[in-house]
């Protein structure tokens, strides 16, 4: 298997070796910002041109395809687009809360960024609780939402921050049960030890029948959380303008965006992390031959992929089912989603006790 | 013994500051490049909310519908039940039986809870 660590542990010891110890953690610690951003702005332009290729080919459009090879470059003109759009200034706002809101947004999305398995000696912070930690940051998010609604002083931004705000923490639970029921599973909740557990078979194939009905929960959940596809109403263009961001203008807008298009890369790094083996190459026990090919795709390829196959389904969610209304919505999470999670735990207890899985 | 932290750092908390500030300084830099580059103009009627076109009345920080209050309290115990499962579920394996038997209980207590909420009505948009 591909190992990481080997390129950074060469770049640790060539700095060590004209540096002093307090210098080289500053500049690895720069370098792990430097990184994160990077990956971060180049995800989230490939999410936009990806998430408008998908769209049109769902309609029998063509999608972007004037700028650059294929409309490869669209997203990067969208960029400066936003950055040189005027930041309009508002009199009737709270002004310090509204400035406020998109740096909770961002930081939320960011900390969930730096928790995922980027790939084998890649992973960035792997506490004992690092799944805990992820979703425990990313309900930050929710605050920014809130924050940004509430300080715009207009009714639409209101009604959609309430409604934003509602649905993210009802579905909150969904997931943070689908979570319970895979740390069972797993019998930890580091990110690192969790990835190794499902050496031998992803978590999706080895977890029996609970497995697959947490992969689709937290799926369900997943999309209702970053606002996407069917439960988009937080932002019901045709009843509230655009729902919490209204009154944002220009790259203020933009970092609204940015987030919601990472948050859709979190969620579905989370279900890769949980169910498909984070960075771990397919395995199949017993094929030797089969692993070790496999092992020969870099494992950041493996993350990616899956994660971007993953979002890939939740894009489509979105052009297969049409928008719930706010009563349905809870009475899903609510009546459906929640008693069928809690069944679902016990279900998974079972298994592990009488060792049904694979 | 492979280590899996990047650059052997393992103090995780260093880190979740390291991503915290990242996340910071890219708002603050992408701000600060618009406003460099972005144009600026002055009109009394940019400052206007964006609601119907004609001036806002009365008040938009207003009251809202009280079942939003009612599902972020309901969310709020449920959450925090859901925490206190993460502990057990970690240990689950080694706990054996008397950690079955216990978190029964307290999972007997939480579907109580559940259908209570649901035969009060707390469950129904009004």
């Amino acid at each position: 298997m591909q190992d990481f660590s080997g390129i950074t542990n060469w770049i640790h010891t060539t700095l060590l070796s004209f540096m002093p110890g307090w210098l080289t953690l500053c500049v690895e610690c720069v370098l792990i910002g430097v990184g994160l951003l990077l990956v971060y702005s180049l995800l989230a332009l490939f999410y936009i041109y990806f998430e408008r290729k998908v769209c049109a080919a769902f309609q029998c459009r063509l999608g972007p395809n004037r700028v650059g090879p294929l409309g490869l470059l669209q997203s990067f003109a969208d960029m400066f687009k936003i950055l040189i759009k005027e930041l309009i200034h508002l009199d009737h706002i709270d002004r310090f809360l509204f400035a406020l809101a998109p740096y909770l947004v961002i930081i939320a999305s960011m900390i969930g960024f730096a928790v995922l398995p980027w790939g084998n000696g890649l992973q960035i912070i792997d506490f004992n609780i690092g799944i805990f930690f992820l979703i425990a940051c990313s309900s930050i998010g929710v605050l920014g939402i809130l924050l940004a609604g509430w300080s715009s002083n207009n009714k639409f931004t209101l009604i959609g921050a309430l409604r934003s705000g509602a649905q993210m923490v009802s579905y909150e639970l969904s997931i943070g049960l689908s979570v319970v029921t895979m740390v069972c599973f797993a019998g930890s909740m580091s990110v690192g030890d969790i990835v190794m557990a499902q050496d031998r078979l992803w978590f999706i194939f080895s977890g029996h029948v609970p497995a697959i009905i947490a992969f689709m929960i937290y799926m369900i959940a997943g999309t209702a959380e970053t606002n996407r596809g069917p439960f988009d109403l937080p932002e019901a263009e045709s009843e509230l303008t655009a729902g919490y961001h209204t009154e944002y203008s220009g790259i203020h807008f933009g970092f609204f965006y940015l987030a919601e298009y990472l948050n859709l890369f979190i969620v579905s790094g989370v279900a890769t992390l949980l169910f498909f083996g984070g960075w771990m190459p397919f395995h199949i026990p017993g094929l030797d031959g089969f692993n070790h090919v496999m092992d020969y795709i870099p494992s950041v390829v493996w993350f990616i992929g899956k994660a971007i196959a993953l979002s890939g389904i939740i894009i489509w969610f979105k052009w297969t089912f049409p928008r719930l209304r706010i009563d349905q919505l809870l009475a899903l999470e609510w009546k459906y989603l929640l008693p069928i999670n809690l069944f679902n735990l016990v279900l998974m207890v079972l298994v592990i006790t009488f060792g049904w899985y694979l | 013994m492979l280590s899996l932290a990047i650059f052997g750092i393992e103090n995780n908390a260093l880190l979740a500051v390291v991503a915290v500030l990242t996340g910071f300084g890219l708002v603050a830099l992408a701000m600060w490049l618009a406003g460099l580059i972005s144009p600026r103009s002055f009109n009394p009627q940019k400052g206007e909310a964006y609601e119907c076109g004609i001036p806002t009345r009365g008040e938009s920080m207003a009251q809202f519908h009280v079942g939003y209050y009612l599902f972020a309290i309901l969310f709020l115990m449920f959450d925090v039940e859901t925490v206190f499962l993460f502990p057990w579920a970690v240990r689950m394996r080694e706990l054996g039986v008397d950690g079955l038997i216990s978190i029964a209980v307290f999972f007997g207590v939480l579907v109580l809870g559940l259908v209570y909420a649901w035969r009060k009505g707390a469950l129904e948009w009004k």
